[in-house]
């Protein structure tokens, strides 16, 4: 069940199924809150008591461990959630311009989320595509030699 | 599960049927297709250049020709790289619409697609990859399989001799006798630190214990860096068979991979190897008859840096905060859920099983005294080869960047290379003829490190990079020793307020002083080697700092707050171009006559300067 009424939480129910899995084992939590990530986005409060009751482990651990990763974060992200290369390779290559134009375009700060939910930024470390840098994405597409005056137009496609 | 006859038997049939990807006296009908399905060319779309090869292939009856998704083959800067086997033409910037044509012209027609081909750096058209520059000096032991085999076929690994070490180690060597091997191979950990592998290995036997464990580090974290990723892509295999030999040696049953989960390729690859590994009976119960069972599970991270340090990363296999331990106890004494551990990283295992296979010797006549076999690097910024290369220990910086890696484009100059990352140093242009070996590196204050290797051209701030590292660790501190905590974030300040202009007297004095510190009292190898990227571009490129906090410029022109966009009147044609594209309307003028830029409004962001086609704007 879901937290506000009592449709089916299908969500849920796949999350339930990795935990069941784990047959118990604790050292499993960082499995189970990456699936949570991928089905949701982010790891709701709710999706949390129910991994603390099942894997026995007291709700401030679990958050302690979701603040400690970077791939967990407690928010909803964008629907468009675009993420810009800060690892070296990108950044000699002028990556911080790309990511200060999609701040400037978007209105919003790394980390932030656009008003109407469509867009979030955050900045990476490294997508592993040296070889296309400056590098960044926007969900699963991937847009390698990346210049500022690009940005405007690769954003419109998800207007 | 296999027989020994069952698997020599696949070897032998497979063996035949790829025979022509390294056959080129190959005269027979059939042609392979490989195509690169590493993560940098996958994200330009070698999927569905695949995809539309086997469509064409099936739409065109064309039952000789079989296409396969390899690995790495390094060369990133050309991808998505197709390459058609036993011509070896290679394809270079491939898009899914040419595929058509590669059909049509080439399989078909038997004509080489010429506007397809690759260009070497000097502009030559390059007929098949052995005739690469970027090849020549290279020589592959850990990448052998990427880009030769489909990573995600076993018996194609097992046609190039997969498993024969297992084998061997399993059915005529003793746990000692395989370490014998290891230490006299010379083999140092390809992490950074270069600890010898034997000795770890040694270590990790002679602690007793029911339970022990084998783990391998593929937390790659340090930016720009792909090794690991493209060993774990392009050939699984290995790091499994090495796996279960170092579980062998040391008395271990159970191990671990703690891959990023940045890397989805890297792990869905080494799933798929390890399901089969066990259909195969190469893991599980009593391997190939023996007394000897092994067990293999893959762990994810969650995006931390320092997981990459050994006791961290077992905090974080166990499910928790990746929080370092202090040492002692080491791991191979107190690992993994308290049980010794034997922890390497994955170029590491590469070697093994070649080791194994071809004898200590063979790896030790390899590179130079103290620095055996070859190292991995992942060649990237400012440098016309971006990609993977392998070279012997002992090459000179040299010889990769300008031999393998094509020199700096853009007609710029060679500033220096930077390596191991975050924990690293950096190589200025008058140690190019350093050798490339762990203690050489180390002695002109630099480091082997995992194998990032990215280069810069005169164009980029010394000061500006020391702060983008100190910025990478402050962020990636795991916050439990105040040293690292609080001393590489009070570092950024004082590197910050110097890059934005505002440096004082006596703040080269005190991140030297701050850089001691930390290093002597940080609990891991993160902060203690935190502060280096400072401490080296302090001791070659000082003058930069100082022309930072005294005469508020830099030198390079990257520092934006003490730079000004101009536009040189003399090689202005008033074109336009540049005020069409300033995001802020900063430029003005008439038409063909020079254009301005007003200072006042300008955001320093450079569009203009990359716009423009006579090179007329600069940035002083």
């Amino acid at each position: 069940m879901c937290e506000n009424c009592n449709c089916k939480d299908e969500r849920l129910d796949e999350v339930k199924k990795v935990i069941a899995e784990c047959n118990g084992d604790k050292s499993q939590l960082i499995r189970v809150l990456n699936t949570v990530q991928e089905v949701y986005g982010y790891v709701p409060t709710y999706v949390q008591k129910v991994i603390s009751e099942e894997l026995d482990i007291p709700m401030a651990e679990i958050y302690g461990v979701i603040t400690f990763y970077s791939r967990f974060s407690l928010n909803p992200k964008g629907k468009y959630n675009i993420s810009v290369c800060l690892g070296t390779a990108c950044y000699v290559k002028g990556s911080q311009a790309v990511l200060d134009k999609v701040k400037e375009i978007l209105g919003i700060d790394v980390g932030g989320v656009t008003e109407d939910g469509k867009f979030s930024i955050e900045q990476t470390r490294c997508v592993g595509a040296c070889g296309l840098a400056p590098v960044m994405t926007v969900n699963d597409d991937v847009y390698g030699n990346v210049d500022p005056s690009k940005v405007k137009d690769i954003l419109a496609k998800y207007e | 599960m296999k027989t020994i006859a069952e698997l020599n038997e696949i070897r032998e049939r497979v063996a035949k049927e790829i025979a022509l990807r390294t056959d080129r006296n190959y005269t027979g009908r059939e042609k392979h297709i490989l195509v690169c399905g590493g993560t940098g060319c996958t994200s330009s779309k070698s999927k569905e250049i695949i995809a539309n090869l086997e469509a064409g292939i099936k739409a065109n009856g064309l039952d000789h020709v079989r296409v396969i998704r390899t690995g790495c083959f390094g060369l990133c800067a050309k991808g998505p790289i197709v390459v058609v086997r036993p011509e070896d033409t290679f394809y270079a910037m491939t898009k899914p619409e040419d595929v058509e044509e590669i059909l049509q012209k080439h399989i078909i027609g038997g004509e080489v697609v010429e506007r397809l081909l690759c260009k070497d750096v000097d502009g030559s058209l390059v007929k098949s990859l052995d005739e690469l520059n970027f090849y020549k000096k290279q020589h592959r032991i850990v990448l052998k399989n990427c880009g030769l085999i489909d990573p995600e076929n076993i018996d194609e690994y097992l046609a190039y001799d997969g498993y024969k070490a297992l084998e061997k180690v399993l059915t005529s060597m003793s746990q000692d006798e395989v370490i014998q091997v290891v230490s006299d191979s010379g083999l140092r950990g390809r992490g950074g630190a270069g600890f010898p592998t034997g000795r770890k290995w040694q270590f990790a036997k002679a602690s007793e214990n029911e339970q022990k464990y084998v783990a391998c580090n593929a937390d790659e974290g340090d930016p720009g860096a792909f090794m690991d990723r493209s060993v774990l892509e392009g050939d699984p295999h290995t790091i499994i068979e090495a796996m279960a030999i170092a579980a062998y040696a040391i008395g271990a049953n159970k191990g671990y991979v703690y891959v990023r989960a940045e890397y989805p390729i890297a792990v869905h690859r080494l799933q798929v190897a390890i399901d089969q590994a066990k259909e195969y009976g190469l893991l599980g119960e009593n391997i190939f008859g023996t007394n000897f069972s092994f067990d293999l599970e893959i762990r994810l991270g969650a995006g931390a840096f320092v997981c990459g340090e050994e006791t961290a990363l077992m905090e974080s296999v166990e499910g928790r905060r990746g929080e370092p331990r202090p040492r002692p106890p080491f791991p191979a004494v107190k690992g993994l859920f308290g049980k010794p551990t034997l922890l390497n990283n994955v170029e590491t295992y590469a070697n093994i099983t070649q080791i194994i296979l071809n004898g200590a010797e063979w790896f030790s006549s390899i590179g130079t005294e103290k620095s055996k076999g070859t190292k991995v690097f992942a060649l990237g910024g400012n440098i016309n080869n971006v990609g993977l290369v392998e070279v012997p220990m002992g090459i000179t910086l040299r010889e990769i960047v300008y031999d393998i890696g094509g020199g700096i484009p853009n007609g710029k100059e060679f500033k220096a290379a930077q390596t191991g990352g975050p924990s690293g140093g950096c190589l200025p242009a008058e140690h190019l003829d350093t050798p490339i070996d762990y203690e050489s590196l180390g002695a002109i204050g630099s480091m082997m490190g995992s194998g990032g290797l990215i280069v810069m051209d005169e164009s980029t701030c010394m000061v500006n990079l020391a702060r983008f590292f100190l910025d990478f660790t402050v962020d990636e501190s795991c916050g439990k020793c105040p040293p690292c905590r609080i001393g590489t974030k009070r570092m950024l300040e004082i590197l910050n307020r110097i890059t934005e202009g505002n440096g004082k007297e006596g703040d080269i004095e005190k991140l030297e002083n701050l850089a001691m510190n930390i290093k002597r009292s940080s609990l891991c190898g993160l902060g203690q080697t935190a502060p280096n990227p400072v401490l080296s571009t302090l001791k070659y490129y000082r003058h930069e700092y100082e022309a930072h906090i005294k005469d508020k410029k830099c030198p390079a022109g990257e520092c934006k707050a003490m730079t000004q966009v101009t536009i040189d009147p003399e090689k202005c044609k008033g074109c336009s171009l540049c005020s069409k594209n300033c995001p802020v309307g900063a430029i003005h003028g008439e038409l063909k006559s020079p254009f301005e830029i007003d200072q006042e409004k300008c955001i320093k962001c450079g569009v203009c300067i990359a716009k423009c086609p006579f090179k007329a704007i600069e940035r002083k």
